[in-house]
């Protein structure tokens, strides 16, 4: 039976795990299993920008995969950035079979106001069903609403639902 | 406009800018390649045709500057976008001046990065929108050149407005000259697909190979000369309407081919592999009896039943004498304005000849008859003697500057060709000769080709 793999790195799951195992059945109809993941984060540290290069982490991630890992997604409590970028929330493989999700930007703490470890969740849960619906092939939906609308800043997240649109989901059952 | 309607093609040496741009656009939907260099970057422009170009100012070789230059060669609609580093921005503010959209200073910002391609997608979208207002406002242009108060074109109209309306195949019969295309323009601009082209293809005028690949388009090397990538007409007519005139004209292989587009609505480009949908709506014309070359054997039977769902008949001008006046009076209007004359009307025995002639080459026929007369004339009447390049017995009468036998062929000969429109081939019909004799003597008279006439 294949399961989508969570793997907490550096981090603690106690917060979020229930919430995110609980949406990830109700999107995609797979039990999650959690995994101790064996990844060396300072390699893919930059020490001009401070930051973690989450391609590289990704490449970590999914270098040997468990033979029932539908796909494998990375939690990380550290800023993260693609190249190009100034930084990013999460980064997927379309149509691959692993994402990450940063909570760093996605804490209140980041921006000065104060903790709300429950709005926390709630954020890292529509960023990990939108990076997962990257790798079910899924692409940015142009609804406001839907989980799978890009969000360049965390209010764009919690504008939007933790739902897909109608059209995703049957984007989502078609693929 | 879809995302995946849009071609985005990534310029940089670094492979890490590359990567992470193809993936960032890929999750938009967009169609993303990237290019490692400026030369790798000018093979991929012709593959095909890109909407976006974004392009690294430092590249090794030739560098962002002078690739966006040659871009803008190629295809000066094609948007780019340079990225640079923050000791490039005089360079940038130089690729501005030359028509660069915009530029990014690595690293950007995730929320300016999704600013720029939807305004530079918004661009592109305009562009394509405003490419087919205008192809559609040049399409109906002439639409007031059909006159008439006869029954008989009343009744032509009235079958417009109605087929207008329904998406149906529609064949337009009529002789040489009477206005098909006129006929066919109309029903795209009263049908709910006038926002987008109506797409001309004059079967006739091509040979097989040509009319194929004007029809589908080609990919590049599918043969000898085919050095770019060229859309065809079906492409071009999506969303609108294809008219295919001449479609007599067709061999068995493209009544074939037309057959499997009209039933598919899919085809692929000549030497390529991906099937390419189209919405388009066709309007046929042809002066052949086509029931008769079904009967022949040299039109197939089902693509006749598949374009004949409604026929609309448009009468010869002879047939409807009493708009004769009308489109004379039509054209002098028109004449005088584009000649820059005063012609205010036509004298009524001029008019009565005019009347009286049978018109073999129908409206266009008269058209150029009017447009001669109107250069001729001095006054602002056209009076029975600007006609006498027409009328020459009226020449004859004065006893004066008869003309020699090859004076009268070679009018006759350039009156034919007006008739059919430069169709040589037709022309050699109406005439009674070969083809070859026909292009000897267009060679010897040193007649003027006609614009539809397609070389080879």
């Amino acid at each position: 039976m294949p399961y989508i793999y969570i793997l907490p790195i550096e981090n603690d799951p106690s917060p979020w795990i229930e919430n995110l195992e609980k949406s990830i059945h109700r999107t995609f109809g797979y039990y999650s299993k959690l995994a101790s993941p064996d990844i060396c984060l300072e390699k893919t540290f930059d020490m001009k920008r401070m930051q973690y290069n989450s391609s590289q982490i990704l490449l970590q991630m999914i270098a040997s995969p468990p033979p029932d890992a539908e796909k494998i997604l990375g939690i990380v409590n550290i800023d993260l950035f693609i190249p190009i970028l100034t930084f990013v929330f999460g980064e997927a493989q379309l149509r691959g079979i692993g994402s990450i999700v940063s909570l760093h930007r996605l804490n209140n703490k980041f921006y000065g106001l104060p903790e709300d470890k429950e709005l926390l969740s709630e954020r890292l849960v529509k960023e990990a069903i939108h990076e997962l619906g990257h790798n079910f092939g899924l692409v940015h939906c142009a609804n406001q609403e839907c989980v799978m609308k890009s969000s360049t800043y965390v209010e764009d997240i919690d504008h939007k639902s933790v739902e897909m649109c109608d059209n995703c989901r049957r984007e989502l059952r078609s693929l | 406009m879809k995302p995946s309607d849009i071609s985005i093609l990534i310029v940089d040496d670094e492979a890490s800018i590359r990567d992470a741009l193809t993936k960032w656009f890929e999750l938009d939907g967009y169609r993303v390649s990237s290019a490692e260099d400026a030369n790798s970057a000018l093979l991929k422009l012709q593959e095909g045709p890109w909407d976006i170009v974004m392009l690294d100012i430092k590249m090794p070789g030739i560098d962002g500057l002078e690739l966006q230059r040659r871009i803008k060669k190629i295809d000066k609609n094609i948007i780019t976008i340079i990225i640079t580093a923050f000791a490039a921005v005089d360079t940038s503010i130089q690729a501005l001046k030359e028509g660069a959209f915009d530029y990014i200073v690595k690293p950007v910002d995730p929320d300016d990065m999704s600013h720029l391609i939807r305004n530079a997608v918004e661009q592109r979208r305009l562009f394509y929108e405003n490419r087919q207002l205008r192809t559609h406002i040049e399409g109906i242009s002439f639409s007031d050149e059909i006159i008439g108060e006869s029954p008989a074109i009343k009744r032509v109209m009235e079958k417009v407005i109605e087929v207008a309306q329904t998406d149906s195949t529609v064949i337009i019969k009529g002789e040489s000259g009477s206005g098909k295309e006129l006929i066919a323009r109309a029903i795209h601009s009263n049908s709910n697909r006038r926002y987008f082209p109506i797409i001309t293809i004059n079967c006739g005028a091509y040979s097989d190979g040509l009319l194929e690949s004007e029809l589908f388009g080609h990919e590049k090397g599918a043969f000898p000369g085919a050095l770019y990538r060229r859309q065809g007409r079906l492409e071009m007519a999506d969303k609108g309407t294809i008219f295919l005139d001449e479609i007599g004209h067709i061999s068995e292989k493209m009544q074939a081919d037309i057959l499997r587009v009209i039933e598919t609505k899919q085809f692929t480009r000549l030497g390529g592999d991906r099937e390419i949908d189209v919405d388009f709506r066709i309007i046929c014309a042809t002066t052949h009896d086509l029931e008769r070359a079904v009967q022949d054997g040299t039109f197939r039977e089902d693509l006749y039943y598949r374009l004949n769902v409604v026929t609309i008949a448009i009468p010869p001008l002879r047939e409807r004498k009493l708009d004769i006046p009308a489109i004379a009076r039509f054209f002098i209007k028109k004449y005088s304005q584009s000649m820059n004359k005063n012609v205010i009307d036509i004298s009524n025995d001029t008019l009565e000849m005019l009347v009286e002639y049978n018109w073999p080459g129908n409206v266009r026929e008269l058209r150029n008859v009017i447009e001669r007369a109107m250069v001729v004339t001095k006054g602002n009447l056209i009076e029975l003697n600007d006609l006498s390049f027409f009328f020459p017995d009226a020449e004859l009468d004065s006893g004066e500057n008869i003309p020699s036998l090859d004076d009268v062929e070679k009018a006759h000969i350039q009156k034919v060709l007006e008739i059919t429109n430069g169709n040589i081939a037709q022309a050699a019909g109406i005439l009674k000769v070969s083809r070859l004799t026909m292009y000897n003597k267009i060679e010897k008279y040193q007649l003027k080709k006609h614009k539809n006439e397609a070389q080879p």
